[in-house]
């Protein structure tokens, strides 16, 4: 398979719709599609004969829906028919050929909505513009008096009538405008509607091909094994025995640390690793274990100074003064990602040119990695795009391309399909950052807090990865959802002296983004420690957020929605214990009432009642299904999800060790969506920085013990 | 080489003992619906149906599958278009990245099979499939409603 395709072959088409289009007018009214290339209205749209319209994805669809949501917002202003609305992925390398019209590719941060949104209803609005001009000019009457709906377009005056696809070509060939008035969200008709995905059939009957589904002619199989210790390096492996098993062409040696075994079969591949008997050399991280870390980190917590966040007043005076001091440390443990696709790729060098089929979470920054790693210049190396079997921030590093392409590189001409075993997967994740954190308040004789410090210490992602990308040596992304003032995530409390800082220690374990990344922690610190300051003053948890909100309307509407959908002011049924929390970050305002109850040991999560605005919902219901499922991926971490450091190693391998939530434990979980339409916010990542301090607040109602160290089966209370 | 009856086709295929069920159907088979996810039986992204009851294909040898066994995998469950399961997956649009999936479908489809109308509780204790999207409760209200919608035609 699979040359490379010319290097620009939708400008191409542009090119050639533009200079033939005089050729190309066989359109008349009514007489039928003669045209039968596809015609690119703008980067973003391209429209068939048939009327099948197609959007241009430079977002990865990795579950989160965003491939539906925004080809409605496409679909809303181009005023297509929604049943003939498919997408296909650009190429990265197109998009460089194409001066990078289409921006950015990075799949993370709960940014496609909201990063795209407006190029994208632009795009839509002006391509039916210019189709209703197309349609205009040919008939030789004004556009204004053309109507369109639905892909039809229709002069009413002269009952002529025609379709999207027989006037796209001429379309293509039309000036832009050069100013588009967008629609009011309130009425939309496509957008903001809970549509069915557009990628569930081929998900339901095996058809859907991921990544590691890839097969091409001559493919060979690899399986590789990296040194499990941090930082350690291959010493030595037997690679004849490994020759001499079935099936097994190749034995390479794929960087300092990192074998592969190539065989006809991913089975015969993995299998032989086993015969190598690799030696490793552990290096310097050997004796490396977690109460290192923890005692490093807990240096952090009483250092003399931070990189300070957000400040006012003066916290430290207030509590170095006294008064009621109350003071708490917590902790939150490394995570793996562990989506169900293993990381995978498949790679094909030949002369001159590297391909890949990867599950990437960016696929710009992947195609560098391509580049990079096989040496071939980056215009003649291409990422094949494909949905993801989960992301969850993993799949943003490109680590398995760079390794794919070493080993292709050593076979060339022959396509290596290159899949890592559960225990490679999870053994060489970028985990969710440790980090712990010291609480300090005083409260007033009223219960009022009159001063917070909030000490965070621990590891940067950012510091462990890109230490060139800090500021003034500090991590201003430690502050997610605890800022004053930017839009990282802003604290939703006045407090009249606050100092909120961070101390930075990157153990050499690698973190990477991870689901909701620091707003987890932070919220889980902070809306557990102001649930402490609540009961020491006796007050309601509920009421006393409230009084100090006073200044951030949208946190409360939230939590006040999540409060009256759970009737939080109604006694809760005999047994029933409840918690709450709220939160500002990747643009959205987010609050969750959870209800659990007690059995013995056993903790019962029996209900969730999570309220967001959003600002705009491309989709109410895949915003709901957002919340639901980070929910339950930020519950498998609270209550199960803890990667162990020994001898320099990560302990869990697989499921049976890093257990996650089941069936069988979920909640009950409701979603009231908010639609304040005055901004954009992202929907995949901010429930989870709620779910947990709630169901740990409601853990304390239940049993009046603090759940401060994650994942909660550390505490002897087991989840039922 | 082994013989396998699969979604009601013979197929010789050549395997070496102790190849898993699941790398035979996903490699020889060219039947990629049937997931990888972690090779230990637990998480069920690999379940297939061997005379009707749902298996983990990634634990089972194929030397212990005899050629008159029959396998079902989701390419195979719905034989004249959608199985009830996948219908009521369509109409509650259950999945999300859609790996598990396939999984899911085939331990529920076992599940009905079995028990016609299984409620709740039997939902949750027979569905032991991992899902790292978050769909369990789309998948509970899914089986519900496919046995709902069977009651409803018998």
């Amino acid at each position: 398979m699979t040359a490379i395709m010319p290097v620009s072959r939708r400008f191409f088409l542009k090119s050639s719709a533009t200079a033939l289009g005089a050729l190309v007018l066989g359109f008349a009214p009514d007489s039928g599609a003669q045209e039968t290339r596809p015609s690119e209205i703008n980067h973003w749209i391209v429209i068939h004969p048939d009327d099948t319209v197609v959007l241009r994805l430079t977002r990865s669809e990795m579950g989160q829906g965003s491939q539906t949501g925004l080809a409605q917002l496409l679909a809303e202003e181009l005023e297509c028919d929604w049943q003939r609305v498919r997408t296909e992925y650009v190429s990265p390398r197109e998009n460089l050929a194409r001066g990078e019209v289409w921006g950015d590719f990075q799949t993370g941060g709960s940014g496609s909505i909201r990063e795209l949104q407006e190029p994208l209803r632009h795009a839509g609005a002006a391509a039916r513009i210019m189709l209703i001009a197309a349609a205009a000019k040919h008939w030789g009457v004004p556009p204004e008096e053309c109507r369109v709906s639905a892909g039809l377009i229709r002069h009413p005056k002269s009952k002529r009538r025609a379709t999207y696809g027989e006037v796209a070509a001429l379309a293509a060939a039309i000036e832009p405008p050069p100013v588009v008035p967008l629609k009011n969200p309130e009425n939309w008709h496509i957008a903001g509607q809970p549509l069915r995905r557009l990628d569930t059939p081929d998900k339901l009957t095996g058809k859907q091909v991921y990544a590691i589904d890839v097969a091409l002619p001559g493919m060979l199989n690899a399986a590789v094994r990296a040194c499990p210790i941090a930082g350690g390096t291959l010493r030595r492996f037997d690679a004849d025995a490994a020759l001499a098993l079935p099936g097994v062409r190749h034995v390479l040696k794929v960087d300092d640390a990192t074998v592969a075994v190539v065989a006809d079969r991913w089975w015969q591949a993995n299998s032989a690793l086993d015969a190598l008997a690799i030696e490793w050399n552990p290096g310097p991280n050997e004796k490396l274990a977690d109460a290192d870390i923890a005692g490093r980190l807990m240096e952090g917590l009483v250092a003399a100074n931070g990189f300070a966040g957000a400040q006012a007043g003066d916290a430290r005076a207030v509590i170095g003064a006294g008064g009621r001091m109350i003071s708490a440390d917590y902790s939150y443990p490394y995570q793996a990602h562990a989506a169900m696709e293993p990381i995978n790729a498949t790679a094909l060098y030949t002369e001159g040119r590297c391909e890949i089929w990867a599950p990437t979470q960016h696929a710009g920054a992947c195609l560098e990695t391509v580049a990079e790693a096989s040496g071939v210049p980056i215009e003649n190396c291409e990422v094949h795009r494909l949905h993801l079997g989960g992301g969850f921030g993993r799949r943003l590093y490109h680590d398995y391309a760079r390794m794919a392409v070493l080993i292709a590189r050593q076979v060339p001409g022959t396509p290596i399909k290159m899949i890592w075993s559960r225990e490679e997967d999870m053994t060489h994740d970028y985990y969710h950052p440790v980090t712990r954190c010291r609480m300090t308040g005083v409260l007033d004789a009223g219960g009022s807090i009159t001063g917070l410090h909030m000490r965070i210490s621990g590891q940067s992602i950012r510091g462990s990865l890109r230490p060139e990308s800090l500021e003034g040596g500090g991590d201003v992304r430690a502050f997610h959802g605890l800022n004053q003032t930017d839009g990282n995530g802003i604290l939703g409390y006045d407090i009249e002296n606050l100092l909120i800082d961070h101390v930075m220690y990157n153990p050499p374990i690698r973190p990477g983004s991870w689901r909701g990344v620091n707003l987890n922690h932070n919220l889980f610190y902070l809306e557990s420690f102001i649930d402490e300051l609540a009961h020491a003053a006796g007050r309601d948890p509920l009421d006393y957020r409230r009084a100090l909100m006073g200044k951030h309307p949208k946190h409360l509407a939230v939590l006040n929605a999540a409060a009256e959908r759970a009737r939080w002011h109604e006694r809760p049924p005999e047994g029933v214990f409840r918690g709450l929390a709220v939160a500002n970050g990747y643009g959205s305002y987010v609050a969750a009432v959870a209800g659990v109850s007690l059995n013995g040991d056993f903790i019962r999560i029996d209900r969730l009642v999570v309220a967001t605005d959003v600002g705009n919902a491309a989709n109410p219901e895949l915003i709901a299904r957002q919340a639901e499922g980070a929910c339950i991926f930020g519950l498998s971490a609270a209550l199960y999800g803890e990667c162990t450091v020994e001898g320099g190693a990560i302990q869990q391998t697989n499921f049976d060790t890093y257990r996650v939530l089941r069936l069988a434990e979920t909640p009950k979980i409701e979603t009231v969506v908010l639609q304040s339409r005055d901004f954009w916010g992202g929907g995949g990542e901010p429930p989870i920085a709620v779910a947990t301090p709630a169901v740990m607040n409601a853990v304390f109602a239940a049993t009046g013990k603090r759940i401060r160290h994650l994942p909660l089966v550390k505490s002897g209370l087991l989840p039922a | 080489m082994a013989s396998l009856n699969i979604n009601g086709e013979i197929r010789d295929l050549d395997a070496e003992p102790g190849t898993p069920l699941l790398w035979v159907l996903r490699e020889q088979a060219g039947l990629t619906g049937t997931k990888y996810g972690c090779g230990i039986a637990q998480c069920g992204a690999c379940t297939v149906h061997v005379d009707g009851v749902a298996v983990r294909s990634c634990s089972i040898p194929v030397e212990a599958i005899a050629p008159d066994q029959r396998i079902v995998t989701i390419e195979g469950l719905g034989k004249d278009g959608l199985h009830p399961v996948q219908q009521a997956w369509l109409e509650l649009d259950v999945p999300q990245c859609g790996y598990c999936q396939s999984g899911m479908i085939m331990a529920a489809a076992a599940l009905l099979a079995e028990h016609p109308d299984p409620g709740p509780d039997l939902i949750a204790g027979e569905i032991t499939n991992i899902c790292r999207c978050g769909t369990y409760s789309r998948v509970a209200a899914a089986i519900a409603q496919a046995a709902a919608t069977r009651a409803g035609k018998s």
